[in-house]
């Protein structure tokens, strides 16, 4: 077990240099496809091996052997892994295996660096999830940028992946900076790094300026990765012209790295002084959260590129998880683990899906790919079950994380939210489904020049287009649509991820375990999950009817009533200001994030008692 | 005055981010950024200066002679060679921008947008 | 959004943003008064520990040596990347030998350039071997040194006359040295694994203080970081002289 956790972060990096020296002695691809892909395998296992460890109490790892002193102060750098930091890693250890499954037959002309960027990237990702040292925490989120920059950028002759590349570089290096602020004026307070020790210095003091603006600045930086509004410019650009594969980890599980990472943040450093302000806190993350599933709900349903319109509903995911983390409560944060592990395998089989029509036909333009899917009917059923899922239909992982923030939003007085989070999903999964009609059914027509992106036809992914549908591309996306559900049907998976969400949330309990200061909490409470009621199903079924209706609407939009349509122009109006903010422009998007920090900077100024 | 390194340090980042905003051509954003990124060094070394005390170096002082904190130096350091890293990605992505554009000016190459 | 928009804009959230930050500045303890106890406590323990002079190196190679071993595999990827966005592409063609390049005029360089270059580049050298095994003394280090030593082979390249970017250490053997320097790295850390102790425990024999053969297992990972470090920044900068000097788009007209 000891030995789990050092080498679970360490095993792709070492592997991903080998590969890359191996290159200049031409190594076969298959190989370097075999010998990567069982590295995955190995770090998901040893991964996995960490979260069973962990559900009775932090696993503590203290690098180079430096144990903290007695006092408490940590000279070393310390893991504390608790199980949703290694669930997290599990994940990015699964999507990362079916990333280079599905690129067994791709990219035949960059030899083996595709793999040794995949692997750094995993390696990184790992050691985000099971660290406990704060700038260690921002050193692999830097390794996990920086291979994300040049995955997100790697069909460079095209001009789109150039300026995905430069806008998610300069926004995510602009997020870099802040978060290092952050960590440098707590650090000036606390003169600790590790995050438990941090902690155990501000707590039971009154929260002042100086940790206002150090959680600021850390939040702020991480919501631009978590694609928060108004920090989330970046995510269409880069989804429409990442490789499939790589879309799959950004919306999989990069971008709920940067709320775990505000999660662990709050929990471990800023929870002991910022509680007495708890409600404010939970207020303002709350309803940033809503407006982000609002936004990108919208903004998914006015896409006709099929990887954008996904990109933007993993923006709009991404809000709802964030409402389920600022609840502040075991319940709160339980439904966004779940919702998380749902939505990983949906939105990752879909995103294999576009990348297949992206292959048969050469473009994922809705408009352009009107009526084409009919060849290929079994993406169609898969296309469309994602769409359902995403609209949080049952038994779907989605449909079960939902219900449970839900639940945890009303026992804080939050009722509010379930309005949000049905319409949210009602728009996202109405936005596939319309999709998938569109294209795989034929009716309809596509959305118009209303809606205009003129992104031009993309290259295929590969170099002939393909007729048959190879079952390495096939195959991941089945067994990934498939696991969404077994996330929702699975049997104590709920109140797993409750146990999990408990202990992250104690404070005292982890720091006492990470310093080994001898004094001994009591460990943390085990709140019983609440069982599933009939109301919910409905409520989930009626998500999924009210997505198809929308869907429906949308195709059939030419028969609405005139009147109708002109009392809704002004919205469509709103609409379309909406997306000329996203203007492709760096300069505009640090703007925006500027902005967004600055709103926040005021609501701590009158919210917080600083 | 004893907040006058922190002032210049958020100096920096205002200026930088102003350059970064208001550039035309994509080599000055990434050297902007560049600027930004001093102002972290600043904010870290700041943090951990003492009066009176010498360089965490006992090569030929006594031990017990008090010292400024070695950590924040070590963090600048790591600091400095992460973001020169970024900055060579980026600026790969400048070149390849300049051959495939024909031009550093950020408001030419926008086939993305909506 | 046009561009006096975005000022505006970007002026008055910057000065909020600037204010707030700067408010909590000011509840620092001030400049020169810094509190503790992370760096005390190094301070008074780091030399008899690790018999390492240079605290600034054990903290970043002993101490904290995983956040070293995330930034050496940031510059990795770094260099990896380079190499991937700088790729041929399918309408680009290598020119076999600059030379043959007939409208440029390489400007040539004197007996005087090329009579001080050697020597220059032999100091570099020989500066950064010094500073990187001398990195738990004094002032320096692996990645200190290792930038160092980069910079004698740029100087042969500037100095030389005939020496084309294909002369630079060529690049597969740049990326084996990558591969030593960055697995190399994970290799000491496990051999504290399988010596029973943590990953990136300090094994090896501790020394006198004062000597070069001192603190263990900062000395050799500091040999091995330079490795790293060198063979990628010397990568990169062949990389970018690549695309400047010698590639060449098919057809004769500028890309895009």
């Amino acid at each position: 077990m000891t030995l789990a956790a050092p080498l679970a972060p360490t095993l792709p990096l070492i592997v991903a240099a080998a590969l890359a020296g191996a290159r200049s002695f031409g190594v076969p691809r298959r190989v370097a496809d075999t010998l990567a892909i069982a590295t995955s395998v190995t770090t998901t296992a040893l991964s996995s091996s960490l979260l069973i460890g962990s559900t009775h109490g932090p696993i503590v790892y203290w690098f180079g052997g430096w144990r903290p002193l007695p006092h408490g102060i940590a000279i070393g750098v310390g893991f504390s892994i608790d199980p949703v930091g290694a669930g997290l890693a599990v994940l990015a250890g699964t999507l990362v295996t079916c990333s280079l499954v599905y690129s067994w037959h791709y990219f035949e002309d960059v030899e083996a660096l595709f793999h040794t960027l995949l692997l750094v990237f995993l390696g990184a990702m790992v050691a985000f999830s099971l660290t406990g040292d704060l700038f260690d925490l921002f050193v692999f989120f830097e390794l996990m940028s920086v291979g994300a920059f040049v995955l997100a950028g790697y069909r460079v002759e095209e001009r789109g992946p150039l300026q995905g590349a430069l806008n998610f570089g300069v926004t995510n290096t602009v997020a870099a900076f802040m978060i290092l602020w952050g960590i440098g004026l707590i650090y000036g307070r606390t003169g600790a790094l590790n995050m438990a020790q941090i902690g155990q210095t501000l707590a039971g003091r009154p929260p002042d300026a100086l940790v206002a603006a150090s959680f600021l600045l850390i939040t702020c930086g991480f919501f631009v990765k978590a694609a928060i509004f108004p920090f989330h410019f970046w995510i269409a650009d880069t989804h429409a012209v990442a490789p499939t594969p790589v879309c799959i980890l950004f919306s999989g599980v990069m971008i709920e790295l940067g709320l775990y990472a505000i999660a662990r943040v709050y929990w471990m450093c800023f929870s002991g002084v910022l509680h007495v302000d708890a409600g404010e806190v939970r207020l303002m993350l709350v309803v940033i959260g809503s407006i982000t599933a609002l936004v990108g709900a919208v903004m998914c349903f006015a896409q006709h590129h099929l990887k954008r319109l996904l990109a933007f509903s993993s923006m709009s995911h991404t809000g709802i998880f964030l409402i389920g983390i600022s609840l502040l409560s075991p319940l709160g944060l339980a439904g966004t683990a779940v919702y998380v592990l749902g939505h990983a395998g949906v939105k990752a089989a879909l995103f294999l899906c576009v990348g297949i029509l992206l292959n048969h036909f050469g473009t994922v333009d809705e408009v352009r790919l009107q009526g084409r899917g009919r060849r290929l009917p079994l993406v169609g059923i898969l296309y469309g079950t994602g769409g359902l899922a995403l609209a949080a239909a049952p038994p779907f992982g989605t449909f079960l994380g939902g219900d449970v923030i839900s639940t945890a939003a009303d026992r804080v007085g939050y009722s509010w939210i379930a309005v949000v989070t049905l319409a949210s999903a009602i728009l996202v999964g109405g936005a596939v489904l319309r999709s998938a009609v569109v294209v795989f059914v034929g009716t309809g027509r596509g959305f118009d020049a209303f809606y205009s992106t003129r992104l031009g036809d993309e290259e295929p992914e590969e170099p002939e287009v393909r007729r048959r549908l190879p079952v390495f591309m096939i195959a991941p996306a089945i067994l990934l649509l498939v696991s969404g559900a077994v996330v929702g049907l699975l049997p104590g998976l709920a109140s797993h991820a409750l146990q999990a969400a408990a202990m992250f949330e104690d404070r005292s309990y982890l720091a006492a375990s990470v310093l080994a200061t001898g004094a001994h909490p009591p460990s943390p409470s085990s709140p019983a999950m609440p069982a599933l009621a009939l109301s919910d199903l409905y409520h989930g079924v009626g998500s999924a009817l009210g997505a198809l209706l929308v869907a429906l609407v949308a195709i059939h939009r030419a028969r609405i009533p005139r009147i109708i349509r002109s009392a809704a122009a002004p919205l469509l109006t709103a609409v379309h200001g909406l997306r000329t903010l996203q203007s492709g422009d760096a300069s505009d998007y640090v703007t925006w994030i500027m902005v967004g920090a600055a709103c926040v900077a005021i609501a701590f100024t009158f919210g917080l008692h600083l | 005055m004893s907040y006058l390194p922190y002032a210049v340090a958020i100096w920096l980042l205002v200026v930088g981010l102003y350059g970064v905003i208001s550039s035309r051509n994509l080599i000055h954003m990434v050297v902007c950024l560049g600027v930004v990124q001093s102002s972290t060094y600043m904010l870290l070394l700041g943090v951990g200066y003492r009066f009176g005390a010498g360089a965490p170096i006992y090569y030929d002082v006594p031990l017990r002679t008090p010292a400024v904190d070695p950590v924040v130096q070590a963090l600048c350091l790591t600091d400095v060679v992460v973001e020169a890293t970024v900055m060579a990605v980026l600026l790969a992505l400048c070149v390849q921008a300049h051959k495939r554009f024909g031009s550093l000016d950020p408001e030419r190459l926008r086939p993305l947008k909506g | 959004m046009t561009a006096r928009l975005r000022m505006a804009l970007f002026l008055s959230s910057m000065a909020v943003v600037a204010a707030f930050t700067g408010w909590g500045a000011a509840q620092l303890p001030g400049f020169g008064r810094y509190p503790g106890p992370y760096g005390d406590v190094i301070d008074r323990v780091g030399v008899q520990q690790r018999r390492a002079t240079d605290l600034v190196s054990a903290v970043n190679v002993d101490y904290r040596a995983i956040d070293t071993l995330g930034e050496e595999f940031i510059l990795f990827t770094a260099a990896t990347g380079v190499i991937v966005l700088l790729r041929a592409m399918r309408d680009e063609r290598r020119r076999p030998d600059e030379e043959a390049d007939p409208g440029r005029e390489r400007p040539g360089t004197t007996d005087l350039i090329r009579a001080a270059g050697l020597p220059l580049a032999t100091g570099i050298g020989l500066l950064g071997v010094y500073v990187l095994s001398h990195g738990q003394l004094t002032p320096g280090g692996g990645f200190q040194g290792g930038v160092v030593v980069a910079c004698s082979p740029v100087v042969v390249f500037l100095a030389g006359e005939r020496i084309t970017v294909r002369r630079l250490p060529p690049t597969s053997a740049l990326e084996v040295a990558e591969t030593i320097g960055a697995g190399g790295f994970i290799a000491v850390g496990l051999a504290g694994l399988l010596a029973g102790a943590a990953f990136l425990q300090n094994i090896a024999p501790l020394g006198s203080t004062g000597s070069l053969d001192s603190s263990g297992t900062i000395a050799i990972i500091n040999v091995v970081v330079s490795v790293e470090v060198a063979a990628a920044f010397l990568l990169i900068i062949s990389e970018f002289l690549e695309q400047a000097l010698i590639v060449r788009p098919t057809g004769g007209r500028g890309g895009g």
